[in-house]
């Protein structure tokens, strides 16, 4: 399925290849990096691309191109997916997905993707299996292994068979047990000129940290599941208990994972934080334009709103600002016309504001389209659909785990059109 | 640098290297490996001059297709000579130290480089060396460096062989399995026979692990040596019945990559497949539900055959109606829904479509798994909904379609392309979710595109004022090709809904004023199709876009507006020629199309007013004629030729107007995604839309459907409890995999980890059903094991009573109401799993009452079972079949039916004798004679008098039970892979015992054992002999159980010797040499252990023929081969003088061979030589044999 697998950043160097099959002449990125060449920004190359022997399957990931080779009919999906898990694990290893850290860990990344894949088919993609056969660095044992020479390679093997269930590594002890869940909701909304909303939606998803010893067999039930319309589970989930019972009953994975993520009804109206009045204007004589933006809170539940920001892909054409904030501070990068204005907490009594002048390059037409706004905001300890987790219940252990659960709410997608 | 100027400047004595190098070259350019001289002409290479791997690495390291990337490499390593051979000199030196530490250092280095995609080849002798290595790190990535570097090194590569194939004996699953993986991944050409000859042994491993690695090697040595197909096929055909999700996955995938068209191999195995889908791992989902969906195709009718019938009838009317259709639209639609209906139901009356149960199942068992986090798995049930579900149940999917559509932009973009091809289809399903589909100005440009594409798509008359809105604001956007996509895509909108066309037509008029010029030339290209429709009514909005050329550079949009104004000039008679004049004046500076349609245009406003253009027509064809491309030359010629009347005109011209003023059909705008579907969704063909390679065109759905009784499979035990519904009932001290529940087979017991007494209960319990089928029994079996963790033991003892009553009353030799009473339980069962259970139960019974003959037979034979239990004998089933040989020892295992003159005896249930009618003393009597009789089959023929029995449990430690097993040395009929061993118990207390039974077994890892059926009362004084099966994995070690009576556990363990783990076959002489042979050379020299020899001296009393025969075959259980009268084709090594006695046999759970051969010589003396590729169960038996002998 899966030929071979090439890492590029984004000047376009190659820095790390694997070969599951036959050895692919690394000359294939060329197509890739034609394509690349072409795009304005990196989002836009094409995820496929067919070239006269190979197809090429990419995806753009924490500035980084992952690009596979296919020489076969394969889901295309398929591995773009197991692109996305092969990030998620460099993630998961080693804190972040870089180049510098690939580059530091090359040996240790070659051997995981050597695991993953076999002969182009996935082998073993959960992390707990993968952490069993190598063991993740940490600040102590990178210590010992320049001290000792060793490496992270398990020097035992695991004694038995990879574990019964596949996603949970066998033998975990804690001395402290805990379980926390993170329900975090996402507003995804588009709001028109006048402030009415075209489309709003909210997207949770339930993150868990839970370490726990032995084999625990949790039970999360909510107070109004009925809120929830579309879901997805993490494979531990039992579906059929969802189904009947509407609870989620599953043995967990150790460490951190990805639950559910959901999809809240979409007859309920979808409540927005935060209102945005705004005007840009360009004058046609003028080459210069004024902007002023004030951002004040809207149903927040009674709750405050923090880590507002507002960024603006400002047009082409600008060529300075001059703009003043009443609260919090923005930047501007000319090269990008990034503008970003970090507001912080949103105060009910003074509301922030930004306004001041743009002007345009001398002869430059007035821009057609004004920019949109891009909303991003949180709020401490609230699922803005409302939903509540009822209980955690655990079975299959003796001991007593300590539990947690914390909302937030964000803005997803959370766009004002001007 | 081409290889021939290298040569140039090599030593001579390169040049055989060089050629090596050569050949690798052409290998890679052709996909093909040479095939390599196996008496090893060129071995010596390699130690060949100190720098030469070097000029190996000029010749193959850039040797793809790509020239420049052959010339870059070759650039790159000229510019590190001079450092780079002292870099590799230290890591050599490293890696022949001693200290693993710096061995590893060097790997590491060295793994590095081939991950940084630098040439590490010259290194391959050093690292080869190490694969030995016991530190397993360094092992590792040797591992890894020979994965990469075997290929083109083949003949150092055979160094190594030899550690993988002892790796393939280990007995840790993980080391089998790895060494599997990487003697498979090395991709040399030689060593394919024992890589098919690995594979076939991994796969009746009895560890699922290294059952999955050869699942995944089958595609690997395929792509290897594609004659291997026949073999990879037979191995695949035994995966494929394999009952555990782990190989599941990996075996489909082998299956579509060798022999995708062999669907026929499925039918077993579907309903299998369907049932474990949901706890496969999400990959092998994937692959699976991608081929269920071809199989589907081909084994099912079309759902929405009656819909599809009526759609040629009326459907396609509505869709490309006129105005004055769409107008009446919905009431017509009621109406015309009305009469579908009443015509559906007249076809439905006609042609009845009823649903295959199997179908449901297929479409049941894969809707969980939308909900699955993998993108891959929720589109490839997305697409199994979209080409098999009826028509009302496709809709199911586009929620969570449109759940991945916030996922990763790659994700969205795949996903988009798949709905945009399924909205055409099926507008209806998405319609809810169209707001999703609205664009933000953050979406990449290929986002933006295709949702703008679906949104076309979605749009009619209800929800066209709301697109439309959502349109303009798109038109202002500062993403000009994205501006031009919605203005293509609001010309469909009017095209395809009449209503608006002139809302649309106004609002891209409107267009034509924007300042982007790309926007205009857009908006015009669009324009001139809507005009085509209704042109009369427009003629201003011509006559504008004339006045349009002044600014207009975009060749397409000029070209479009000359086109219309020639096409329409009569309704602008006055601006036309006027339009012509300014192009004649600009000709010769346009682009190509444009210059055409000046000609186009020229030749129109001739025909229709020549009094006014004639002479500017000749001036543009005089132009073009001088053209420099030639297609406006000869257009200008043909044009001419055709409109300009001459005496020498053709016919055609008389026809000209005619010709160019015909009337053009509109245009219809169409999708570019219209009929992509033909491509099975979700794959990489229908993205490209192009046909990939190896891509598997999915088949229409068949006119009749074909016999679906091909799926009937012996009643299987997961039909009866899913996985996920005993999870549920054991959720407390249950691990819910399903790897280790009683559905997944009988190689279950691998994993041993979940030894709690329910697991090993069910697990036991499935095997029954895996592995015989004994269905009915089997299901007893669990039930009451499931009873027993409830209930109270009196309790139980009655209920078992109790069922012994329920069955007095079936009938003899049926097996309906047998399989009646299964179906309640399964419907009991299946209950909870799944709300409608009709179908389900439907579908049990269909396989259930139309099971096999064997299986009928079976269920007579049990049914017969019990009648004698009820009548309180404790004989078990006289089997039907006739009874072919007993051992005169063993007088109660007589079987009832056909000896009338034998006592009734307890013989084992399960035992089904070979098809030779030899009483004991017969086989001792043909034994005397030296067996050359082929036709006799002494295969099964047992010393008889010589079975020992050992003791289980003693009379007082067993409070009166005593209990002794010997090994029968029969075939166990319900699993093949198992020991028989017969277990007598004898009741020497005052009181009867009841309920016999075993439980709770330990099993090393691998192990299984089918425990006989429960005895339920042995009297005091009586004896009784049940047989078990125990699967020993050709180890010696014991099996650890408990066996309970009501009232006492006892912990007891059966420890076989090493020739009881193996079974007698039949060969003749020839064969058996040959066998030998094999054994010893196939895998080469390096597999010397696959032979012991040793020496001895036979005690006096054994130095007859007949002594050994009978000593040999006393200490294992296997045949002895008859040796030819002919003793000229016997080997010269042992001369004719000293006898050779031979004895063959296999090993019960892996089928290795067993060679066993004595040749006596004079004195006493001997040689004793046994060849198994077993080596501990070689030694073994040359230790038993030698005791034997020698004592």
């Amino acid at each position: 399925m899966i030929n071979s697998l090439f890492l590029i950043n984004p000047s376009g160097e190659i820095f790390l290849e694997k070969h599951w099959k036959s050895v692919v002449s690394r000359s294939v990125c060329d197509y890739f990096l034609e394509a690349k060449e072409k795009a304005l920004e990196p989002e836009d190359v094409p995820p496929v691309i067919h070239t006269p022997h190979h197809y090429l399957i990419s995806i753009y990931r924490d500035k980084l191109f992952f690009l596979s080779v296919i020489q076969t009919e394969v889901p295309p999906l398929f591995v773009i997916e197991f692109l996305h898990r092969v990030a998620e694990m460099i993630q998961d290893y080693f804190g972040e997905c870089s180049e510098t850290v690939v580059k530091d860990h090359m040996v240790m990344v070659y051997e995981l993707l050597e695991e993953m894949l076999d002969n182009g088919f996935p082998l073993a993609t959960e992390s707990n299996v993968l952490k069993e056969m190598i063991r993740p660095p940490t600040i102590l044992r990178s210590v010992v292994n320049t001290l000792t020479g060793t490496s992270n390679v398990g020097d035992t093997l695991p004694t038995g068979q990879p574990s019964t269930i596949p996603w949970r590594r066998a033998g975990v002890r804690y001395t402290n047990n805990e379980a926390y869940f993170d329900v975090v909701e996402e507003i995804d909304a588009i709001l028109d000129q006048s402030g009415t909303t075209v489309f709003a939606e909210i997207q949770g998803v339930v993150e868990a940290c839970v370490k726990l010893s032995g084999m625990p067999d949790l039970t999360l039930s909510f107070m109004n599941p009925r809120l929830l319309d579309d879901v997805s589970f993490h494979p531990c989930v039992r579906y059929k208990l969802w189904e009947s019972e509407r609870v989620l009953s599953f043995i967990p994975p150790d460490g951190n994972f990805t639950l559910m993520t959901y999809h809240v009804n979409a007859q309920n109206l979808v409540a927005i934080p935060v209102y945005v009045k705004q005007s840009i204007s360009f004058f046609e004589c003028g080459s210069d334009g004024r902007l002023d933006v004030t951002v004040g809170p809207k149903q927040t539940m009674g709750k405050t709103v923090e880590g507002v920001m507002v960024t603006v892909h400002l047009p082409k054409t600008i060529l300075s600002i001059n703009l003043t904030a009443t609260q919090g501070s923005y930047t501007y990068d000319n090269g990008t016309k990034l503008l970003v204005w970090d507001i912080g907490k949103l105060n009910p009594q003074k509301l922030p504001n930004l306004r001041g002048s743009l002007s345009l390059q001398a002869g430059a037409p007035k821009p057609e389209e004004n920019p949109s706004l891009n909303i991003d905001l949180n709020i401490q300890q609230l699922a803005i659909s409302g939903l509540k987790v009822n209980r955690l219940d655990m079975f299959g252990e003796k001991y007593k785990p300590f539990k947690g659960v914390k909302y937030i709410t964000k803005a997803g997608k959370f766009q004002v059109r001007t | 640098m081409t290889p021939m100027q290298k040569l140039l400047q090599l030593p001579v004595n390169a040049m055989n290297m060089v050629k090596t190098a050569q050949d690798q070259m052409g290998q890679q350019d052709e996909a093909k490996s040479p095939v390599m001289t196996p008496d090893g002409g060129n071995h010596n290479w390699y130690n060949g001059e100190p720098n030469d791997p070097r000029h190996i690495r000029f010749g193959s390291g850039g040797g793809d297709q790509e020239e420049r990337a052959h010339l870059e490499e070759g650039g790159g390593s000229l510019s590190s000579l001079v450092t780079q051979p002292l870099r590799h000199d230290d890591l050599k030196e490293m890696l022949d130290s001693n200290k693993d530490s710096l061995k590893l250092e060097a790997m590491k280095r060295i793994v590095a480089m081939i991950a940084r995609g630098k040439n590490a080849s010259d290194l391959f002798p050093a690292v080869v060396k190490n694969v030995a290595c016991k530190n397993i790190e360094v092992k590792k990535l040797v591992y890894v460096y020979l994965v990469r570097y075997a290929e083109e090194q083949q003949d150092l590569a055979l160094l190594s062989i030899s550690t993988f194939q002892r790796g393939l004996k280990d007995p840790n699953q993980l080391i089998r399995a790895s060494a599997l993986r990487v003697l498979s991944s090395i991709r040399v050409t030689i060593i394919v026979p024992i890589m098919m000859l690995a594979i076939k042994e991994a796969a009746s491993d009895m560890s699922p692990y290294v059952r999955k690695t050869a699942a995944h090697a089958i595609p690997k040595l395929y792509s290897l040596d594609p004659e291997q197909k026949d073999c990879l096929i037979e191995v695949i055909e035994k995966l494929l019945a394999d009952k555990t999700t782990l190989v599941a996955g990996s075996v489909v995938m082998a299956f579509e990559e060798v022999c995708p068209e062999r669907i026929d191999l499925i039918h077993k195995n579907y309903r299998k497949l369907c049932n474990l889908l949901i706890d496969v791992e999400e990959w092998g989902q994937v692959v699976i539900i991608n081929m269920l969906t071809r199989y589907a195709r081909t084994q099912f009718l079309n759902p929405n055959m009656n819909e599809s019938l009526l759609e040629e009838g009326g459907g396609e009317k509505a869709f490309y109606g006129s105005d004055n259709d769409d107008d009446t639209d919905d009431e017509e639609d009621k109406e015309e829904k009305e009469k579908k209906k009443t015509e559906a139901t007249a076809i439905v009356k006609r042609k009845p479509y009823v649903m295959d149960p199997d179908h449901r199942l297929l479409l049941r068992n894969t809707k969980p798994l939308l909900q699955s986090r993998n993108a891959a798995v929720v589109m490839a049930v997305a697409q199994l909904y979209f080409h098999l579900a009826p028509k009302a149940e496709v809709g199911v999917i586009a929620k969570a379609l449109v759940r991945l559509m916030r996922s990763h932009s790659e994700v969205q973009y795949v996903v988009l392309q798949n709905v945009a091809t399924m909205s055409i289809k099926r507008r209806g399903m998405f319609e809810p979710y169209l707001k999703s589909f609205y664009i933000r100005s953050t979406d990449p440009t290929q986002i933006k595109v295709l949702k703008l594409e679906v949104l076309t798509n979605l749009a009619n008359e209800t929800n066209i004022s709301t697109i439309l809105r959502e349109f303009q604001t798109y038109i202002k956007s500062n993403d000009k090709d994205f501006v031009a996509a919605t203005i293509q895509a609001i010309g469909r909108c009017a095209t395809n809904i009449g209503e608006v066309r002139d809302t649309c037509l106004n609002g891209l008029v409107q267009l034509l004023s924007n300042r982007d010029e790309l926007v205009v030339a857009e908006s015009v290209v669009v324009i001139k199709k809507l005009l085509q429709m209704q042109p009369e009514q427009h003629s201003d909005i011509i006559k504008h876009m004339a006045k349009l050329t002044d600014n207009i550079q975009v060749p397409m949009a000029r070209a479009s507006i000359l086109w219309l104004i020639g096409e329409y000039c009569e309704h602008v008679p006055k601006i036309a020629p006027d339009v012509l004049r300014k192009m004649a004046k600009t000709f010769t500076n346009e682009e190509d199309i444009v210059k055409l349609q000046i000609i186009n245009l020229a030749a129109k406003l001739y025909l229709t007013n020549s009094k006014q253009t004639k002479l500017l027509t000749q001036y543009v064809l005089n132009l073009a004629k001088y053209d420099q491309n030639y297609d406006i030359r000869d257009r200008a010629r043909f044009i001419r030729q055709l409109i300009v009347p001459t005496d020498k005109s053709g016919a055609l011209s008389k026809y000209a107007k005619k010709l160019f003023l015909a009337l053009k059909p509109a245009p219809v705008l169409e999708s570019p995604f219209k009929d992509r579907d033909h491509f099975q969704l979700g794959s990489l063909s229908h993205l490209l839309n192009a046909k990939a390679g190896g891509y598997q065109v999915l088949p229409d759905w068949p006119e009749a459907a074909p016999d679906p009784s091909v799926r009937n499979v012996e009643v299987p035990e997961w039909t009866k409890c899913s996985s996920r519904e005993k999870r549920k009932e054991k959720k407390a001290d249950k691990p819910f995999y399903s790897d280790s529940e009683g559905e997944s087979g009988p190689t279950e017991s691998a994993d041993s980890a979940s030894d709690t007494a329910s697991g090993s209960e069910s697990g036991s319990g499935s095997e029954e059903s895996g592995s015989g089928s004994e269905s009915e029994e089997s299901n007893e079996d669990s039930e009451s094991a499931s009873e027993e963790d409830e209930e109270e033991e009196g309790k139980k003892k009655k209920k078992n009573v109790e069922k012994i009553k329920a069955r007095k009353p079936v009938p003899e030799s049926e097996s309906e109401p047998s399989s009646g009473e299964e179906v309640k339980k399964s419907e009991k069962k299946s209950k909870p799993r799944i709300g409608s259970s009709e179908s389900e139960s439907e579908e049990d019974e269909d396989s259930e009452s139309e099971s096999s003959e064997s299986e009928e037979e079976e269920s007579e034979e049990e049914s017969e079972e019990e009648t004698k239990k009820k009548k309180k004998t404790t004989a078990s089933k006289p089997p039907s079949k006739p009874p072919k040989k007993e051992n005169k020892k063993e007088k109660k295992e007589m079987s009832l039916l056909d000896f009338d003159d034998f006592d009734p005896a307890p013989s084992p249930s399960q035992v089904t004798p070979l098809n030779n009618f030899l009483s004991s003393s017969l086989v001792t009597d043909l034994e005397g004679l030296s067996l050359t009789d082929n036709v006799l089959s002494p295969t099964t023929i047992v010393p008889s008098g010589n079975l020992k029995t050992y003791e289980l449990l003693h009379r007082i430690t067993g409070e009166g039970l005593s209990v002794e097993y010997c090994f029968s040395r029969q075939p166990f009929s319900p699993d093949p892979h198992m020991v028989a061993v017969k277990i007598q118990f004898t009741n020497s207390a005052t009181s009867e015992a009841k309920s016999l039974h075993v439980e709770d077994a330990k099993l090393q890892s691998g192990m299984r054992i089918k425990e006989f059926p429960e005895i339920e009362v042995l009297p005091a004084g009586e004896t009784v002999s049940v047989v078990m099966g125990i699967d020993f994995c050709d180890s010696t070690q014991a099996a650890n159980f408990q066996l309970c009576t009501h009232t006492r556990k006892f912990f007891v363990s059966i420890q076989p010797p090493v020739g009881e783990l193996m079974m007698p076959i039949f060969m003749t002489e020839n064969e058996f040499k040959k066998e030998q042979e094999t054994l010893l050379q196939s895998l080469g020299q390096l597999m010397g252990m696959n032979e012991i020899t040793e020496k001895l001296t036979l005690e006096e009393k054994c130095q007859g023929e007949h002594a050994v025969v009978q000593r040999v075959t006393t200490a294992a259980n296997l045949s002895r081969v008859p040796c030819g009268s002919d003793k000229e084709c016997s080997p010269p090594v042992p001369p004719p003088p000293f006898p050779i006695h031979r004895f063959a046999g296999k090993t019960v759970t892996s089928g290795s061979l067993v060679l066993v051969s004595v040749v006596t010589k004079e004195d006493g003396a001997a040689q004793l030589t046994v060849n198994c590729e077993k080596m501990v169960i070689g030694t073994m038996l040359v230790k038993d044999i030698l005791q034997a002998l020698t004592q």
